[in-house]
């Protein structure tokens, strides 16, 4: 036989039970909907998706030591330093594949800025370039040849492999991918987060003025 | 009548008879015919002294690429030797830059190589990249000689040599069965270099058309690379003595 008292008792605690969890119920719905209409208010505007367009990248293979235009067609914005960032990072994705004709690891993320300044006079000397005397790190003029200084991150050049010729693909590859695309880079320079460096990964010197016109080769040829 | 004494008289018939003897000799000299000449051959101009620099890449700190077995310092010093030993034996002087693992400066190694004034200046590498041995020249556009070269771009001047010498170095490997690659690049010790320089890349050998690969521990594609550029570098010295 149960006693009254504990019928009682059993029953003031099922029914706290049920009013806790109907109160439990109750608040995971109003967290719920407070956190959809936070989302819903959240200050950020929806991205503006870029038109696509065409970029030619010159891609590097390792096994005939060559350079092939690749013409891919990717969201680009207007920004001269944004595109070239982008089309770079896209080239640098294309090595970064585990099918890669020019192994590289890295990826888009490898280039952290690329700045088009104008382009100094090249009248020191082959190789060696000697600034003009307006262009104490101004912006280029609307035409007029451009100097693009490329500032590439310190675990791409820590993680590239070494070796001459890869070293060297991988430079001229970066300068000719430039000049297709912005037909005014005349002239590459590379920094390495920030700052110059003597070689990339042992071999290709990273010292020097680069003239982008000499790594656009014909197709499929040598560089 | 004069009287001489006999000591007087001893001095003077040797006086006379010495006298006869010029007198007599300078006659028989203008009455026989003129002697032409005899032509002498002209001294023979010094040889110019045929110098090869081996420039065996990184060293101590510096171990340069990441082979299957080995550091790239280790295999270009090894090549160094190993072609010292061939090209001595052919007669040919050599400049090493280092002869163990040592650190050295790109800046001193191109020093070395201008104070050796050498006929051809080779800069040793390896890689697993890419196939056969590649062969680099400067890219530097050709330049006319100056007094005073500026030093980054002093190879400026000899890139139309170095270019030849590459052609050379090409028929060579090729003859030997190696598949070869030729290029440009901007490699900071050979673009200070005032000699007829390249940059040799060893790579794995792999036969075209086929998965049969040699790869760069192999003591005979070594040996047979070797020979390749000792054979080239005599030839080299050949066409340096033509005029």
């Amino acid at each position: 036989m149960i006693a009254r008292y504990q019928t009682v008792l059993f029953i003031v605690l099922l029914a706290a039970s049920v009013v806790m969890g109907g109160i439990l119920w109750h608040l995971r719905d109003r967290a719920h909907q407070r956190l959809l209409n936070g989302e819903d208010s959240a200050p950020t505007q929806a991205p503006q998706v870029a038109p696509a367009e065409q970029a030619t990248l010159l891609v590097a293979s390792d096994a005939d030591n060559s350079l092939r235009a690749q013409v891919q067609t990717l969201p680009l914005p207007q920004d001269a330093e944004s595109r070239a960032r982008v089309i770079l990072g896209r080239l640098l994705d294309l090595y970064a594949a585990p099918d890669a004709t020019h192994p590289v690891p890295g990826g888009a993320s490898s280039v952290a800025q690329v700045f088009l300044l104008q382009a100094p006079s090249l009248a020191a000397g082959p190789g060696e370039s000697k600034p003009a005397d307006n262009s104490d790190g101004a912006k280029a003029p609307a035409d007029g040849p451009l100097l693009a200084v490329v500032n590439l991150t310190p675990s791409f050049a820590a993680n590239h492999p070494s070796g001459l010729e890869t070293e060297t693909l991988t430079v001229l590859s970066l300068c000719g991918t430039l000049h297709a695309n912005l037909p005014r880079v005349t002239q590459v320079r590379f920094l390495v987060d920030g700052q110059p460096r003597a070689t990339l990964a042992g071999h290709a010197d990273l010292t020097r003025t680069y003239l982008a016109t000499d790594a656009v080769p014909t197709e499929g040829s040598h560089p | 009548m004069l009287k001489y004494s006999p000591t007087t008289k001893r001095w003077l018939r040797n006086a006379f008879g010495a006298a006869a003897l010029l007198v007599a000799a300078s006659l028989v000299t203008a009455q026989s015919p003129a002697v032409p000449p005899v032509p002498q051959p002209p001294p023979a101009p010094p040889q110019p002294r045929f110098v090869v620099l081996l420039d065996a890449a990184h060293g101590g700190d510096d171990p340069g690429g990441k082979l299957s077995d080995q550091p790239e310092k280790a295999f270009s010093l090894a090549l160094s030797v190993k072609l010292r030993s061939l090209l001595t034996a052919r007669g040919i002087q050599v400049v090493t830059t280092r002869e163990s693992d040592t650190n050295l400066d790109v800046n001193r190694r191109a020093e070395i190589a201008n104070h050796a004034n050498a006929q051809a200046c080779l800069s040793l590498h390896a890689t697993e990249a890419g196939s056969g041995v590649h062969l680099f020249t400067s890219s530097l556009p050709p330049a006319p000689a100056s007094r005073i070269p500026a030093w980054k771009t002093a190879q400026a001047a000899w890139v139309t040599r170095s270019l030849a010498l590459a052609g050379v170095l090409n028929s060579a490997l090729q003859q030997a069965g190696i598949a070869v690659m030729l290029g440009r690049t901007a490699l900071p010790e050979v673009d200070s270099m005032t000699c007829p320089a390249i940059a040799v890349e060893v790579a794995p050998d792999q036969t075209q058309g086929s998965d049969a690969r040699t790869e760069l521990d192999d003591p005979g594609y070594q040996a047979r690379v070797a020979e390749a550029l000792a054979a080239a570098l005599l030839e080299w010295k050949t066409e340096a003595r033509q005029p």
